[in-house]
């Protein structure tokens, strides 16, 4: 009697607690679904082709686009691109390459270390080193801050991919008489390009998610510039520059960015797998 | 053994091959040039804010730390208040998300079925990848209002004789800081927690299960192998949390005070930062806001170096094992 008590008491226990995990993982998705839920049902309302190709009117004025800012975006995305996708691969080739000495293992904490530190702060630093020498706002100083923050994700995921190419790929490069250099750069890298290119997308679209490191350093353009020495526009600065604002109008508009924010990152996503597909049937 | 034998193959490989071609020199110099300007990047970003603060250093010092007013127009900065808001929106989040957080790691790890762990999985991570100005958007439209009509006056009236729990309800403050922030940490530990979980080895579960325990008694063991792996999941979620800047400035009313009240508006660190930078007219303002940008990045360094050390750790006492 006393024994089946603790073993119905230890059964319950554990269906209890399986039971609970499961409401821990379906309160997890909650939120999920609301903030997916909003962003769709209120952005869609203001979504038309005139935000894609027309510029945002004066206050007051209701409807226009977000034309600049979407240009913008691109453009920031694209210089951080620039600087963050040829050294975070150089840098991941690096690690697994060369790897297994003490600098290899400082590089590689220095690099996770650097994932964790606030984007913000990599604002401020880009605002000392670029907007304080030349004495003004401007894309570029946004770009550099955004290619400072994808170089975390592109090394760790470069050298992951590395790693996974199997060993007897590298040799039977070498056994051929190529040069090492020649064996990385032919064999490894494009084995694991795919992988890579993975990663460099996880940079580029988390990129385009920051909003932080632009508020001082891209600032922010209610006109047409494509000038990478001027302040530039971005979706996420509008985000939230539209949000504060009292103007319903803009809320709205708020809204379509954050819509349009989401599909451009799934856009970005979708052509890489495009291109990293067809690339990989004709090999 | 095997190593010595790997490291002797490596000597010889490398005699043959690299010692004697210029282009192998070449390609390392170049990698490694890259790999050391990561290195030289994370120094200077420290030399940066340090130069940029120094006026603020210099007049303040460690008072900095201490002093409870900020006052842009007196030039006084102290940045006791800001810090405090952080902390405790920080810690609050944490001590929210954490359980919900290790239900769901226990639940991807050990009890899904493979068919829905990973849908599920990738929901839980497509969270983390939400940009965080989208949360602070939902935060103000959705959530504040919610707060404001159904939260706090439910709170005051039931848990109003605590002080957590007094004042008007605006929406905007340390309680919508504090659940934004912990939605947005969750993802974070949840999904390094169950890498972690998976880490310990299948025979550990089969041990317990062999002896009798039920699954829970099992999860139980597991769950004290990754003891270590957690924590540094947890750390990392703080340190997300204590960064986090978007979603925070839009919802916690942004305002300097120590309040115990979870109703009142609060500030932090990023949040001062986002919000006052662009305004800062005096170079003494400039300097403050670059310390206080200096003291998140030397906490977040040390937040993150413990983390990664902690899970790291964790995943080799596994693989040697």
């Amino acid at each position: 009697m006393n024994s089946k008590y603790f073993y119905y008491k230890r059964k319950l226990t554990s269906s209890i607690m399986m039971l609970l995990t499961f409401v821990a993982a379906l309160a997890a998705i909650i939120p999920l679904v609301f903030i997916f839920y909003y962003t769709i049902s209120k952005g869609v309302t203001y979504l038309n082709l005139d935000f894609f190709i027309a510029m945002p009117k004066p206050v007051g004025e209701p409807g226009g686009g977000m034309a600049n800012a979407i240009v913008g975006t691109l453009i920031l995305i694209g210089i951080g691109g620039a600087i963050g996708i040829p050294v975070g691969v150089m840098t991941g080739t690096y690690l697994s390459e060369f790897g297994n000495n003490k600098f290899v293992f400082l590089v590689r904490f220095l690099t996770d270390v650097l994932s964790g530190i606030p984007s913000i702060v990599v604002g401020v630093v880009a605002y000392t080193m670029v907007v304080l020498p030349m004495k003004h706002f401007s894309a570029l100083a946004g770009g550099i801050a955004l290619g400072i923050l994808m170089i975390p994700t592109i090394t760790r995921t470069t050298e992951e991919m590395i790693k996974l190419v199997p060993h007897s790929l590298r040799e039977a490069g070498l056994a051929l008489g190529i040069p090492k250099w020649k064996t990385t750069l032919a064999i490894i890298l494009r084995t694991a390009w795919k992988g890579i290119a993975t990663g460099v997308l996880l940079g580029l679209s988390r990129a385009a998610g920051e909003t932080a490191p632009l508020l001082f350093t891209a600032l922010g353009n209610r006109f047409w510039s494509t000038n990478i020495g001027q302040p530039i526009a971005s979706l996420t600065v509008y985000i939230y520059d539209y949000a504060k604002s009292p103007f319903e109008d803009w809320n709205q508009q708020a809204w379509t960015a954050a819509l349009v924010l989401i599909l451009l990152i799934s856009v970005l996503s979708l052509v890489f797998r495009i291109i990293t597909r067809s690339k990989y049937k004709t090999n | 053994m095997s190593s010595v034998k790997k490291k002797f193959e490596n000597n010889i490989l490398k005699k043959i091959f690299s010692s004697h071609n210029l282009g192998d020199l070449i390609f390392e110099r170049l990698t490694l040039l890259f790999a050391v300007s990561v290195f030289l990047l994370v120094l200077l970003m420290g030399y940066e804010m340090y130069l940029g603060s120094k006026l603020s250093i210099d007049k303040f010092g460690w008072s900095f730390l201490v002093n409870s007013t900020w006052d842009p127009v007196q030039e006084i900065y102290g940045a006791l208040p800001i810090i405090y808001g952080t902390v405790v929106s920080s810690l609050l989040a944490l001590i929210i998300a954490l359980p919900l957080s290790i239900g769901v790691a226990i639940y991807l790890a050990e009890v899904a079925p493979p068919w829905l762990e990973k849908p599920l999985s990738f929901l839980v991570e497509l969270l983390a990848g939400i940009p965080s100005v989208i949360y602070g958007l939902w935060g103000i439209f959705v959530l504040v209002p919610w707060i404001r009509t159904d939260v706090e006056p439910y709170l005051s009236d039931k848990l109003g004789f605590l002080p957590f729990f007094r004042g008007a309800p605006y929406g905007f403050g340390m309680l919508a800081a504090v659940l934004i922030l912990s939605i947005m940490v969750l993802p974070i530990i949840s999904s390094i927690s169950r890498d972690v979980l998976k880490s310990v080895p299948h025979s550990q579960r089969e041990a317990a299960l062999a002896l009798g325990a039920t699954k829970w008694q099992s999860t139980i063991i597991v769950l004290k192998d990754a003891k270590s792996g957690i924590l540094g999941a947890t750390m990392l979620g703080l340190g997300r949390a204590i960064g986090e800047t978007m979603a925070v400035t839009m919802v916690i009313g942004n305002r300097a005070l120590i309040s115990p009240s979870l109703f009142d508006p609060s500030y932090t660190m990023a949040s001062v930062i986002a919000n006052e930078f662009t305004e800062a007219t005096s170079e003494m303002y400039l300097s403050a806001l670059i310390q206080l940008a200096l003291v998140l990045f030397v906490i977040t360094i040390i937040i993150n170096a413990f983390a990664h050390l902690l899970v790291w750790s964790m995943s080799r006492k596994w693989k040697t094992a």
